[in-house]
């Protein structure tokens, strides 16, 4: 086994009489170990997705029918507020940051991240935010001016809500910064000894991409959110026309940061599936440079494009125009990484387990939202389906086809490393089945909805609508059911799963060189890089080279053939001749 | 300097923890933490980045700026301010000479001084407040004022509040010294930013 020699001879796993088993109470403690933390941040976001998962379903129950029957509009307009402010600040956003807790340190070799206490601070910021937001339900006046929040709207219903709403988000988006600085100071400053930029995983490079963006974007959201703030609880009038304000430089702010925040949600999970393809298609990753540029790309375009939300905010022509053409250039980069996934796939050896198959919808499923996306891009079309279903349908296919699928391909990746067991395939293999079914039943019909012309954000809609509503709405019965066989199999997985062993997947990047679950601080000294972290298949290339030479660039490199002298014949074939 | 004798206590080859294992511990961690704080104020300056492009939409978007009937602004206390914290740039640096020779007192003079001119700010920003004659929600101009100078006064109180967390802390002898003075950088990069950020302020309300 070239591989097991390899990682022997390359990486110490972390001493193991060290204290390395958590107890379950560090879960629920001020922990700042980065993995205790990674899982924190995922559990949390779990429920938080549920809770906004029953919102969703209480909503289209709401929309089976075309009368205002089953909760009152009122209430509608909370729940579809809350839905989306859930799903993005509670679910996505932070489990792309659970899974860069508990991964980035192991990825680069470092024993936590920069900053341990301020990652607990990062997470524990978020239980109480989220409660609060989902408990201003309770107070009877939930926001109910959508996720966007748009005054004057926001500044005349709910308005109680709508201040939960604000503080919530503020203490949601500092959670994201505190955790971007950390990512960042962590990829840049604490890489292992002999790991380059270009020799880092691709879904470090994707949290670089995301976590600068953060950086950047966030802090402007909050700056909009403050000057909301006052405008609500203090009288100002910075948004509101009856005193003189302008709402559209609200939605200049808000959406300077929440166009780029859906390349927050969706970026992490472009890396993930880069890890996810090459490990299960045993290739390298097809263009690992052009998949790393091109997230930088991604976050640098995404800057730029904010505008394109409000074609029919009255915005001026030529800065249509310009906002038309960025929009359209992203489609490059996300076309890039794309091929290259497809490329990596393309003649490798599949094994067509609940990880893969959950990253081959991923990327089957997210192209039919990216196309949607560039469609939407172009104004004349835009102007035409602005505020309808076609939009809503073109957001879930890109935030629950791509962020959703690329969480669990996560979660079925590694959650042999963050638990040490397997999840049961069969039912890991029914979750992902009814979750492609559910999602395509759910949001295709929304497509034609929208070009026939229904508007979003409505209880009450014309009777003409209501077939295609019904099987929307069955279809998101299907995607609550579908997420039961997965919360029992990784409960039940989590206690009384098989032992996955160290290394389950013949994976090459570093998280898989320790144990599993990793013992506190990881790796016992920093780990040393035998293999480029897609090298799959290429040890072959160089067996003559005896795996017992002391120079790991000599015994494993991929390029250690072109070391050998011309004159004398390669080793390999002289040990051929002499079998 | 101090001498380039390698302790064993410390190197790769011993695996064994020693009494010297804190202390190997902590030089085991490179830090981090002005690289960190460098990040946060990029957050932090995005911020008031979104604050100066809202203001200068406002302005750009209204038919006349300030909107009519708002009182003159009075320059001479907002300018001597202006100098005032500018000089306490100046001021702050020398201590962070200072500190890199060794020398506490000095370091402590001069985070006195900064401290003291950073009240002397807050104090006239308060006189200003009391003594302007349209209040937060007069009109747009009114309230981007109050809310951008606001938001800065509580950064300008922050940066003295960590000044003075500093001299508190540089009560225990030994505590900062030339080779360990994280407390005293910060300070110093965070006054700095703080500055950058009025000249930027000032100039877009008393003087654009």
């Amino acid at each position: 086994m070239t591989q097991a020699q390899l990682q022997e001879k390359a990486n110490i796993p972390a001493q193991i009489e060290e204290p390395g088993i958590r107890n379950w109470r560090d879960y629920f403690s001020f922990n700042t170990d980065h993995k205790v933390i990674g899982i924190q941040y995922l559990v949390t976001t779990f429920i938080f997705y549920c809770i906004g998962g029953v919102m969703a379903d209480l909503v289209r129950t709401e929309l089976r029918t075309p009368e205002s029957d089953f909760v009152s509009p009122e209430l509608y307009n909370s729940l579809f507020t809350l839905h989306a402010t859930i799903m993005i600040f509670l679910w996505i956003v932070p489990a792309g940051a659970g899974f860069a807790n508990f991964l980035l340190p192991l990825m680069i070799g470092a024993k936590d991240m920069a900053f341990p206490r301020l990652n607990a601070v990062a997470f524990w910021i978020i239980p109480p935010a989220g409660l609060m937001l989902i408990s201003s339900l309770l107070v009877g006046d939930a926001p109910d001016a959508g996720w966007t929040s748009y005054p004057p709207l926001s500044l005349v219903t709910g308005q109680v809500g709508e201040g939960i709403w604000i503080m919530s988000v503020l203490l949601l988006g500092t959670s994201s910064i505190l955790g971007a600085i950390n990512f960042l100071v962590t990829l840049i400053k604490m890489r292992t000894p002999g790991m380059g930029y270009h020799q880092m995983p691709l879904f470090c490079w994707a949290m670089l991409a995301t976590s600068a963006l953060v950086l950047v974007s966030t802090p402007v959201l909050a700056a909009g959110l403050i000057l909301l703030a006052f405008d609500l609880i203090a009288g100002t009038t910075f948004f509101n026309p009856t005193g003189g304000g302008d709402p559209i430089v609200y939605q200049h702010m808000f959406w300077f940061y929440s166009h780029p925040a859906v390349y927050i949600m969706i970026l992490p999970f472009f890396g993930v599936i880069s890890e996810v393809i090459p490990v299960h298609s045993r290739k390298p990753i097809f263009g690992y440079k052009a998949i790393a540029y091109s997230s930088l790309a991604i976050s640098f375009l995404g800057l730029i494009v904010w505008a394109h939300h409000m074609f029919t905010s009255g915005v001026p022509g030529w800065l249509r125009m310009f906002f038309m053409i960025t929009t359209m250039i992203i489609a490059v980069p996300t076309g890039i990484k794309i091929f290259s996934w497809l490329a990596t796939m393309w003649g490798g050896k599949l094994r067509l387990n609940t990880a893969m198959l959950f990253a081959m919808s991923f990327v089957g499923i997210f192209v039919i939202g990216g196309i949607s996306g560039v469609m939407l891009a172009a104004v004349p079309f835009d102007i035409h389906v602005h505020d309808t279903y076609f939009v809503v349908a073109h957001l879930h296919y890109v935030l629950f086809g791509g962020s959703v699928l690329g969480i669990f391909a996560a979660i079925y990746h590694w959650f042999p490393k963050m638990t040490g067991r397997k999840l049961n395939e069969f039912w890991g293999q029914v979750h992902c089945a009814l979750t492609v079914i559910g999602l395509n039943m759910t949001f295709l019909p929304m497509h034609k909805l929208g070009m026939m012309g229904m508007n979003r954000r409505i209880a009450q809609y014309d009777p003409k609508f209501t077939f295609l509503n019904e099987i929307c709405t069955y279809g998101a019965y299907i995607l609550a059911v579908s997420t039961l066989p997965f919360i029992i199999n990784a409960i039940w997985s989590w206690m009384y799963g098989p032992k996955a062993g160290n290394n389950p997947w013949q994976a090459l990047t570093l998280e898989w060189m320790t144990t599993s679950p990793p013992a506190i601080e990881n790796f016992d000294k920093p780990p040393v890089l035998a293999t480029g972290p897609y090298d799959y298949g290429l040890e072959r290339t160089h067996e003559g080279v005896p795996l017992s030479d002391a120079d790991p660039v000599l015994s494993a490199a991929t390029n250690s053939v072109l070391r050998a002298e011309p004159d004398e014949p390669y080793p390999s074939i002289v040990a051929e001749k002499e079998r | 300097m101090q001498s380039q004798t390698i302790d064993p206590a410390k190197t790769a080859l011993n695996h064994h923890h020693t009494a010297a294992v804190a202390d190997a511990h902590h030089q085991e961690h490179p830090d981090h933490r002005i690289f960190g704080l460098i990040m946060f104020l990029i957050a932090e300056g995005m911020i008031f980045m979104g604050l100066f492009g809202a203001y200068l939409a406002f302005r750009s978007t209204l038919p006349a700026w300030p909107p009519e009937g708002t009182p003159e602004l009075e320059l001479l206390l907002p300018g001597v301010n202006t100098a005032n914290l500018i000089a306490s740039s100046f001021v702050i640096h020398n201590a962070d000479t200072a500190i890199k020779k060794n020398n506490v007192r000095g370091m402590q003079l001069w985070f006195a001084i900064t401290a003291v001119m950073g009240v002397i700010f807050l104090a006239g920003q308060v006189y200003e407040y009391t003594h302007l004659e349209f209040g937060l929600t007069t009109n747009l101009f009114a309230s981007a004022f109050y809310v951008l100078t606001g938001f800065h006064g509580l950064h300008v109180t922050i940066g003295v509040l960590a000044i003075l967390a500093v001299l508190w802390r540089s009560r225990v002898k030994g505590h900062y010294s030339s080779e360990h003075h994280f407390g005293i950088e910060a300070a110093e990069i965070y006054w700095h930013f703080v500055d950058v950020i009025w000249i930027i302020l000032f100039g877009l309300l008393y003087l654009l």
